[in-house]
């Protein structure tokens, strides 16, 4: 729903950092905790780069788990459902240290 | 536009291929050069909240961003914090509606400054409020003369949960005609709430609605969050939500 316009921010970021050169591919990193469907991404990227110098790219997504450590027993676990208790201890006091990423990590660029 | 196709390894894509077939592609692709970006993308957005939040904080007003599935009540909760506020609480309203003012003008006459945003004059019609789209409301209210400013997101659990617009905290609210469920299938949206507000608790005695169930949800997502269970049919509630928000005002350190 809000893919498409994150693909027009997606399309800010990769404009300046190509400077004018052919982007070939553009790779994101996206945590499982983020509500963003990577194939909705990818047809929307197709529709808003359609008029300009990025049509044709590629998007590339790499998924990442979500993954949380409790405050109390230092337990690192990867999740599967979004249920944020502890599974050493049953704590609740829990931080996330995986799972929000939300980022552009590499452009590849044609040959100039 | 390429043509859409899915990946072994998961990843999907649009390109166009030639007739020589799909072929490995998924190192990279000779004659190209990777530069590294490490970007957040929602960083713009992040950015222009900040500048929301520090011109909310340099006029002393506090701002919640209140969002809702549709029809959970969001606008007529805000009528009756308004009949309540009024004459204690100065509140300023964001009204986030995709074509209407129905909305807007539902809040009207109540004491309370309202910009409206339609968002269906963006890019094809948005399904939450953004930074910047809140950041062009806020130069139509007049802030130095306001306590609170409440910004009623669209109705959505997915979108507005992405978006952070300078709020200083976050509110939703949850019908009980909703089902028990719903904080399993939008963790995103109830755990970014600080407070949730179970409205329509009225309706609980005709309903197969597992109050209980809904509660271990909740906590299973967000062990820190607040409830209140609200009725804006009974007024059940209504005063311990009004009494929130004043708290969180006067938590707020407010420059006059």
């Amino acid at each position: 729903m809000h893919e498409l316009s994150i693909c027009k921010s997606i399309l800010d970021i990769v404009d300046r950092h190509a400077a004018g050169r052919e982007v070939q591919t553009v790779h994101l990193r996206v945590g499982a905790l983020r509500q963003i469907v990577p194939d909705t991404l990818v047809h929307c990227w197709s529709l808003v780069n359609e008029q300009t110098a990025l049509a044709g790219s590629e998007l590339r997504v790499e998924r990442v788990p979500a993954a949380i450590r409790c405050r109390s027993c230092a337990h690192v676990q990867t999740l599967d459902e979004p249920i944020l208790v502890c599974d050493g201890c049953g704590g609740t006091e829990v931080e996330i240290v995986a799972g929000e990423e939300f980022l552009i990590t590499a452009l590849e660029l044609a040959e100039a | 536009m390429g043509r859409f196709h899915r990946h072994d390894d998961g990843t999907a894509h649009t390109h166009e291929h030639g007739d020589d077939g799909h072929g490995d592609h998924s190192g990279y692709r000779t004659g190209a050069e990777r530069v590294e970006v490490l970007e957040r993308i929602f960083d713009e957005n992040d950015h222009t909240a900040a500048a929301n939040r520090a011109d909310l904080e340099a006029a002393g007003v506090t701002a919640v961003n209140l969002m809702s599935s549709p029809g959970a009540g969001k606008t007529s909760l805000l009528r009756e914090t308004l009949l309540r506020l009024r004459g204690s609480v100065r509140v300023g309203i964001v009204e986030g509606d995709i074509e209407t003012s129905i909305d807007a003008d539902r809040l009207a006459g109540l004491g309370a400054e309202i910009a409206l945003l339609n968002t269906s004059n963006g890019f094809g019609g948005e399904c939450h409020l953004d930074a910047p789209m809140v950041r062009s409301a806020l130069a139509r209210l007049p802030l130095p003369e306001l306590d609170l400013l409440v910004v009623e997101n669209v109705g959505n659990l997915v979108c507005p949960a992405e978006f952070t617009v300078g709020e200083h905290a976050r509110a939703m609210v949850f019908s009980v005609t909703e089902g028990e469920e719903k904080p399993l299938k939008y963790p995103v949206m109830f755990r970014s709430a600080d407070v949730v507000v179970v409205n329509k608790i009225d309706l609980l005695p005709h309903l197969d609605f597992d109050l209980a169930a809904f509660y271990r949800n909740l906590l299973a997502v967000n062990p820190q969050v607040t409830a209140i269970e609200t009725s804006v049919r009974t007024g059940q509630g209504i005063d311990g939500w009004c009494d929130w928000l004043r708290a969180l005002v006067r938590r707020q350190p407010a420059r006059r």
